[in-house]
């Protein structure tokens, strides 16, 4: 519970965060909420030898509606900024609502999307909402920025495609009203042990195509494609339950441990999956 | 009747009055073990095993040695040759146990080295910098394999890791060897019995996360031979007692103080090596030091509570009636006796007899040592694993007899008029009256309703059920017989001049709330503000003599000192009021305390203020004859037995079908604990005990791999209640007199963990059983729910 010493600077931009983050090299670590880093800093699972806090960077700061229509998050927005969003909640709630039920107020009030996506806890809540949504990361590096989809971004426990170096300044997404996620709780932290986004395309009353992510399960944030496959052209609700029922079979690894089996936590997959679909469908 | 000038002061006791603690903890205003700092004050890191079980076979200190800062670095072994092995408080044999381990580990987290550095970072990185190097062991995890021959042990001479040897309790046992004479009676019970229940279940191991983590201050002056001991202890005499023994000092070389302590819940009952280490440290030093636990350290290294299994026969007739109880209990204890280890588990056998007349009782217990963390006291110590193990089983049984819960029970409590009432485990319960608490209950609960709601739930297809548990524990510990450490307790009642009144008690409240019930007693027996009063705890400086506060005894025996010290002062200040008032022929007998005065009863016009009479005996000329000046009393207090206080606790559950997640609907508790002082307090003590109640029934769980790992080391893993989880709880009570004490008090602080965790795992089985499920293991995870309902097909 105390952290090996390290020094700390507070970036005034994201051109002053990236010409720390080179300087400092392998040591340097980006400092946002701290929510995910502090932790591990503090069980000394992580070591960095300078802190670079991009926290506060007005650059990395707003909720907008983009002049192609897609909305754009910026990396420093908390949780509890994201779920107070009024464009978030009309134009895509699902976001909103994700971001909601993150951990506890003050977890909610400190951490960021930034720092959840680049973190990539395998059972974090937004990595599997950005990857139903079809998001696509802004990272901006020594060498530029580059955008990133979100299903590509997403890789293994822990792990992201991100260069030393580089920084998540946002994501953006196209609006999506019929999109929902469900989570089974892990009861002490919260996190996820199976949380299912879902994002569909309705007609009527059916599903002309869907994109279904799942977290907590498995390493990483991944698609369900059997899911997704199974659910289009499917009447809806009644529809949910069958393209739900084989969602976790498919994963390749499965997480375990005291909180949820592997049986348990691919059962799990296809209940959420139902009830991400349904609520997704509810939202017509 | 004349009256005089001054406001009508009205009677405190039982009244709502706000805790006075509060405000300054609310407000960051209170003085913890950490705010202590003191010149020239160093920091302690302790290096700890990261394995279960093995041989330490060296331990290099150079390269913390040679950091900057460090002033020193010392090995469990080396740390020996000041420190023998630590005092435990229990009869029974028991291993030596060093502050630090000299030569082998046994649990993870155990210390093996120490540094004392500039501060506390440092400390920790130069702790870090210590290369420990040890011949593993095989890690001895599962209890029941702990007894099997041939399984490895963990202390010599402790054959089998069996630490204490079949302990018996109940019918036929010779009470001078513990030991069956002849208990054929109980064999009969059961071979005459229309139906036995059975049932192995497990009351598991918990940690017990006191919100403010264990810590020390320690500080040794040569010059004065002089040792200062602050702790975040819940009984800083035992502490002065225990760390001038093992320092070679007398209690008049030694203070402890214990300042505001945030919660204990028994876990700082016990005195740590970490404790003993810095007092030790600091003498060698020559400079105070201070080590604060973080809270990984309390998950591994402070003492969990519970983990007992339970294999339990109950017999009866085809009526209801029980004939007879049967429980072998095995005890996991971890890897060392600490001071009431062995002790605790003992209790459960003690309180096996529940609220029933039992005919036969047969209580077995084996204490066994295994590669975790050592146990010791939590939150009810004892009883609610009894408890737990009764209550299930006689749910069981009207399930098995298709009767209602309430309704067995009824059927064999003990009657009203056969207190005090000498139970099959040697005990005697001072007063009880159970049918009209498990009438009230019912009826706050509205039982019928309860089970129409239930019915109606199930035709819907939603999973629910509910549950009822009586209990009866014991509280106010003592007497001295029965408490190694002396059961009484001391309070001194100062009457300042001025007419302010300072009192002391040897209690050592850290969440109790004496503070306010203890001037709400001084405020009605002098009849003077409650403002007027202060209340001192936890400085052995200050306080003369005390034992603390645990097993629910702080108002039960602490407030029944209180009350008879100030019952002596009182007397003084009458005698210097009858002095002063010698012209008007007053007799000390004839005076009362009334609204701030010292008055002739009913004649208030015949009277001096509480402020001149104290005024007068601080100055008294002329000295009355007979008399010594001033106004300090105190008093022992003594109890002759324990108080049984007793309730009835229904709940309501709701499973979800497809994960398994429960959901506590409902929590009626309905408890007795006597007079209540402060209905807000007691209610208050009942909300936290039914939250850490219910903790166990549905989450809590300290785990460990089959290497001994500890797999639930902090909040991320380790589930505790949160206010989210738990429902508007519903309480009321009734009131049962105890004969014990004169405040008629019996004891509430443990009451909430011991009725509600067998009432919440009562209610599972019952929304379960139409599953087929006769018993579902804590904590009520989701997954294990959801196998017993996929074991059924999905389908009740
Ligand atoms: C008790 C608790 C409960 C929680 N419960 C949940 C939950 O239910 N669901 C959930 O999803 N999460 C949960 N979290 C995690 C929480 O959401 C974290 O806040 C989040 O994962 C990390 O965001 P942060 O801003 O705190 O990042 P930090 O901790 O500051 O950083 C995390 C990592 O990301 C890097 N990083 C941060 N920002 C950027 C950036 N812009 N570009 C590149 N790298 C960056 C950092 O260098 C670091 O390696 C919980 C955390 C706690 C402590």
């Amino acid at each position: 519970m105390i952290p090996t010493a390290f020094d700390y600077r507070r970036a005034t931009s994201v051109a002053e965060a990236l010409a720390l983050l080179q300087e400092g090299g392998p040591e340097a670590k980006l400092l946002a909420g701290g929510h995910s880093l502090i932790p591990m800093m503090k069980q000394r699972l992580a070591e960095p030898g300078l802190l670079i806090d991009i926290g506060g960077l007005d650059e990395l700061r707003g909720i907008e509606e983009q002049d192609d229509g897609d909305i754009a998050i910026g990396a420093a927005m908390t949780h509890a900024e994201i779920a107070a969003s009024e464009l978030l909640r009309a134009q895509a709630p699902i976001v909103a609502e994700t971001a909601a039920a993150i951990g506890d107020a003050q977890v909610r009030n400190r951490g960021t999307i930034g720092g959840s996506l680049a973190h990539a806890d395998p059972g974090a809540d937004l990595p599997a909402v950005m990857v139903a949504l079809d998001a696509t990361i802004a990272i901006l590096g020594p060498n530029g920025d580059r955008q990133v989809a979100a299903e590509d971004f997403f890789q293994d426990i822990l792990t992201v495609d991100l260069e030393e170096g580089e920084i998540v300044t946002g994501v953006c997404f196209a609006p999506c009203r019929s999109a929902a996620y469900a989570k089974l709780e892990q009861r002490a932290s919260k996190f996820a042990l199976v949380g299912v986004a879902a994002a569909l395309t309705l007609d009527g009353g059916s599903c002309s195509s869907a994109r279904v992510a799942v977290t907590g399960a498995s390493s990483h944030a991944q698609r369900l494609g059997g899911v997704e496959d199974a659910l289009a052209g499917a009447s809806l609700p009644d529809g949910a339950a069958s393209a739900a029922a084989g969602a976790g079979d498919g994963l390749e690894f499965v997480n375990e441990d005291l909180h949820g089996s592997e049986g348990y936590r691919r059962a799990m997959t296809a209940v959420f999956a139902r009830r991400a679909i349904e609520a997704a469908a509810g939202r017509g | 009747m004349t009256t005089v000038d001054g406001p009508v002061l009205p009677k405190l006791i039982g009244e709502r009055v706000k805790r006075r603690e509060d405000p300054r903890l609310i407000q960051g205003q209170a003085t913890y073990v950490d705010d202590i700092k003191l010149p020239g004050m160093l920091h302690l890191a302790f290096k700890r095993s990261d394995i279960a079980h093995g041989i330490i076979q060296s331990i290099d200190t150079s390269a913390a040695e040679a950091m900057e800062g460090v002033e020193l670095v010392i090995t469990g072994a080396e740390l020996a040759e000041h420190l023998g092995p630590m005092p435990i408080g229990t009869p029974f044999p028991a291993p030596d146990h060093y502050s630090v381990a000299t030569d082998r580990v046994r649990y993870v987290g155990e210390p093996v080295a120490v540094v004392v550095a500039e501060d506390r970072y440092l400390a920790r990185d130069a702790a870090d910098a210590i290369e420990v190097e040890y011949e593993e062991l095989p890690a001895v995890v599962d209890p029941e394999a702990a007894m099997e021959p041939g399984s490895t042990t963990l202390h010599e001479g402790f054959e089998r890791n069996i630490a204490v040897e079949s302990y018996w309790g109940g019918t036929g046992v010779n009470p001078e060897t513990a030991q069956p004479e002849d208990d054929s009676a109980v064999d009969a019970a059961f071979a005459e019995a229309d139906v036995v229940v059975t049932q192995r279940m497990l009351n598991q191991r918990l940690a017990p996360n006191a919100m403010e983590p264990r810590g020390v201050v320690a500080h040794y002056e040569p010059g004065r031979e002089y040792l200062t001991v602050w702790s975040a202890t819940q009984n800083p005499h035992i502490l002065r007692t225990l760390v001038a023994a093992l320092m070679g000092l007398g209690e008049h070389q030694v203070r402890a103080v214990a300042p505001e302590v945030g919660g204990g819940f028994g876990c700082k009952i016990n005195i740590y090596g970490e404790e003993y280490a810095a007092a030790a440290l600091s003498r060698l030093v020559k400079a105070p030091v201070k080590w604060i636990e973080d809270r990984t350290e309390a998950f591994l290294t402070t003492t969990h509570g519970r983990d007992l299994l339970g294999y339990i026969d109950l017999a009866a007739k085809s009526d209801g009636t029980i004939t007879g109880l049967k429980a072998r209990i095995i005890a996991d204890i971890g890897a060392y006796e600490v001071l009431l280890t062995a002790m605790i588990p003992t209790l459960t056998g003690l309180m096996m007899n529940g609220v029933y007349r039992l005919p036969v009782v047969r209580h077995e217990l084996t204490e066994v040592f295994t590669n975790k963390t050592p146990t010791d006291a939590y939150r009810g110590a004892g009883r609610p694993e009894g408890l737990y193990f009764l209550e299930r089983a006689v749910d069981m049984l009207a399930r098995e007899l298709d009767m209602d819960p309430g309704e067995i029970r009824r059927k064999n409590f003990v009657p009203a008029d056969e207190f005090p009432f000498a139970t099959q485990g040697g005990l005697v319960y001072d007063s009880g009256n159970y049918e009209p608490c498990l009438d009230k209950a019912l009826e706050v609960a509205d039982w019928q309703g309860l089970l129409a709601e239930r019915d109606a739930a199930r035709a819907e297809g939603r999973i629910v059920g509910v549950g009822l548990a009586f209990y009866v524990e014991v509280c106010g510990l003592g007497p001295s017989a029965v408490v190694p450490t002396g059961g009484w307790e001391h309070s001194g009642v100062t009457v300042e001049r001025g007419g302010k009144v300072t009192a002391t008690t040897g209690a050592s409240p850290h969440g109790q709330g004496n503070e306010t019930t203890f001037a709400q007693m001084l405020a009605d027996h002098f009849s003077i503000p409650l403002e007027d009063i202060t209340i001192l705890h936890g400085d052995t400086s200050v306080v003369k003599q005390g034992i603390g506060t645990f097993g629910s005894r702080s108002q039960a025996v602490g407030g029944a000192a209180l009350i008879s010290a100030a019952g002596k002062a009182g007397d003084k200040m009458k005698q210097f009021a009858a002095a002063l008032m010698t012209d008007q022929e007053v007799s000390p007998e004839d005076l009362v305390f009334e609204d701030g005065r010292i008055q002739v009863e009913g004649a208030p016009e015949v009277s001096k203020t509480f402020a001149e009479v104290a005024d007068f005996a601080y100055v008294p000329v002329p000295l009355p004859p007979g008399m010594e000046p001033g106004i300090s009393e105190e008093a022992f207090f003594e109890p002759e037995n324990n108080t049984y206080p007793f309730g009835c606790h229904i709940s309501m559950v709701e499973m979800d079908r497809e994960t398994g997640e429960t959901k506590l609907l409902k929590l009626i508790a309905v408890d007795d604990c006597g007079n209540v002082i402060n209905p807000l307090i007691v209610e208050g003590q009942v909300h936290g005990g039914l939250a850490q109640g219910i903790g166990q029934a549905m989450f809590e769980e300290v785990v460990y791999d089959e290497d001994g790992q500890p797999v639930t080391a902090s909040f991320m893993d380790y589930v505790m209640p949160r206010a989210a989880d738990l429902p508007t709880f519903e309480l009321d009570r009734t009131v049962t007199t105890t004969p014990i004490n004169p405040l008629g008090a019996k004891g509430v602080g443990e009451a909430g963990t011991i009725g509600s965790t067998p009432c919440v795992v009562n209610a599972a089985v019952d929304a379960l059983s139409p599953f087929g499920v006769t018993h579902i293991e804590m904590p009520l995870r989701p997954e294990r729910v959801w196998r017993l309902i996929q074991e059924n097909g999905g389908q009740s």
